[in-house]
């Protein structure tokens, strides 16, 4: 617990940091040229080359766009539901490994911020006062809409919560353990955890778009009946922390997908090149490289789905989460259960 | 502040801040899955209801009901003798029968050890309180159906 370990610890935050909010602001470009893509047509190309500079161009946009309060709300609530979100957002970052430990001058210094036994509880846990970004900030804008828009998001979160949790704990059975780098490492010999637990996965896929608001689940900011959903009342970069945490929350999910059913850091081989000889630190950097694969597709995937289903009603959102997500988990987890029964591991 | 703020919405915030500060005790003890299912729960699930129901409601200063100075005078009684009675017992606690060596051990709060604690020690009282919520969920679903029709 010396200083360099702190310094290496800040470095680390600070750079996952980095990372989460660049990916962010790409996924906003790449939002738009998959949906352009997707409809035929040809997306942002004026700033730039092929419109790369164009989130920056947006981001400038944001900033200098003038500030409105409204002055009937509570000042403090109003600001801190977008910094709440963008909170959140930013803190389940932490429990992720993006790696293997480097080994640099025989010093290891892990690629994960904080390795918490109960990983797991923690994402939840943040996962769980995401809810109150949204609620906070809708409260706060006095706005009949955006209290709607905030009623919706939060029934929503909670109701297919319950769901991923099930899903979830159908993985901790097989994997025995609730550290999140634990079941990546697990994964690194044999099946990926998708394999033993397709169903857990599709239910924890399905949870994961209704937990990040992203069509067909977002219901929340539902613009055809809502005007704008929760954030009516936000404009300049206030609004901007809103959809920019959705990006986030996008991509930090799509990096625990891919920890916990895909493999994480593991990629198929690796044992292969270790014993070709190739150094260790390669083969970590490579094992980045293909996380951020899987996280890039998971992405692509988010988007995919985007413009390709509408949205659901809110009835079918209730009756989808509830009468079929839920019963499903717990089948899954009885399922799973009895098979490790039968393989006599408990 | 829970209690003293006007405005229920407030009150429900100052909870929520309350509720992670007994969190934070919890980690200080040592019981890092105790406060994660406290925050996952507390914070995260039943506050969200609380805020859910109070923003439907839209109760304000306004529509609060107006309290007798009888029900004031008997609620501060109350308060008071429930205070007597927490008091009176922690008096008879013997504190040097808890060595502090039992929340230093890091691993206590440990699922590991916690699930062994529970499903060997204090199997029966896991159980009932299990057949309690059983007893809860079923309750919520006669009345919720009664209401339906």
């Amino acid at each position: 617990m010396e200083f360099s370990f702190l310094l290496y610890k800040i470095i680390l935050a600070l750079v996952v940091f980095g990372i989460s909010l660049f990916v962010a602001m790409y996924s906003t470009y790449a939002e738009r040229k998959v949906a352009a893509f997707l409809q035929d047509r040809l997306g942002p190309n004026r700033a730039g080359p092929f419109g790369i500079l164009q989130p920056l161009a947006d981001g400038v946009k944001m900033f200098m766009k003038e500030e409105i309060i409204p002055t009937v709300s509570n000042k403090f609530l109003f600001i801190l539901g977008p910094s709440l979100a963008m909170l959140t957002a930013c803190m389940t970052g932490a429990v992720i490994p993006w790696g293997k430990s480097l080994i640099i001058n025989g010093t290891s210094y892990p690629l994960q911020i904080a390795d918490v036994n109960i990983g797991v509880l923690y994402l939840f846990g943040v996962v769980s006062i995401g809810v109150y970004g949204i609620m906070i900030g809708g409260w706060a804008s006095n706005n009949k809409y955006a209290l709607l828009g905030a009623l919706r998001a939060s029934s929503q979160m909670i109701s297919y919560e319950i769901a991923m949790g099930m899903a979830v704990i159908a993985l901790i059975m097989t994997t025995g353990t609730l550290s999140v780098a634990e079941i990546s490492a697990q994964q690194s010999t044999g099946l990926w955890n998708v394999c033993y637990q397709p169903l857990g996965f599709l239910i924890f896929l399905i949870c994961a778009f209704a937990e990040t608001n992203r069509t067909p689940f977002d219901l929340p900011e539902c613009e055809t009946e809502l005007v704008g959903g929760y954030h009516t009342e936000y404009s300049s970069m206030k609004l901007g922390f809103y959809l920019f945490a959705e990006y986030i929350n996008m991509f930090i999910s799509s990096a625990i997908i891919a920890t916990m059913y895909f493999g994480g850091y593991n990629f198929p081989g690796q044992q292969a090149l270790m014993d070709a000889g190739v150094g260790h630190n390669a083969i970590v950097l490579l094992g980045v490289a293909a996380l951020f694969i899987k996280i890039v597709f998971f992405i692509f995937f988010y988007m995919w789905i985007r413009w390709t289903i509408p949205r659901f009603r809110y009835d079918q959102l209730m009756n989808l989460g509830w009468k079929i997500l839920i019963p499903l988990s717990i089948l899954n987890i009885v399922v799973t259960g009895f098979v490790l029964y039968l393989k006599g591991v408990i | 502040m829970v209690i003293a703020s006007k405005n229920p919405i407030h009150s429900v915030l100052y909870l929520i801040i309350t509720f992670f500060a007994i969190a934070g005790h919890y980690i200080m003890l040592n019981a890092q899955f105790l406060a994660a299912v406290h925050i996952i729960v507390y914070a995260g699930a039943i506050m969200v209801l609380f805020l859910f129901v109070i923003m439907l409601l839209n109760m304000n200063e306004e529509t609060e009901p107006h309290k007798s100075t009888l029900l004031k005078f008997a609620g501060t009684i109350a308060g008071g003798l429930l205070l007597l009675v927490l008091v009176a017992s922690f008096k008879n606690i013997n504190l040097t029968s808890i060595s502090g060596n039992d929340f230093a051990r890091a691993d206590i709060g440990l699922v590991k050890n916690l699930g062994q604690v529970l499903f060997k020690q204090f199997l029966l009282p896991f159980e009932v309180s299990s057949i309690l919520f059983l007893a809860a969920i079923v309750g919520v679903v006669v009345l919720a159906k009664k209401e339906a029709q």
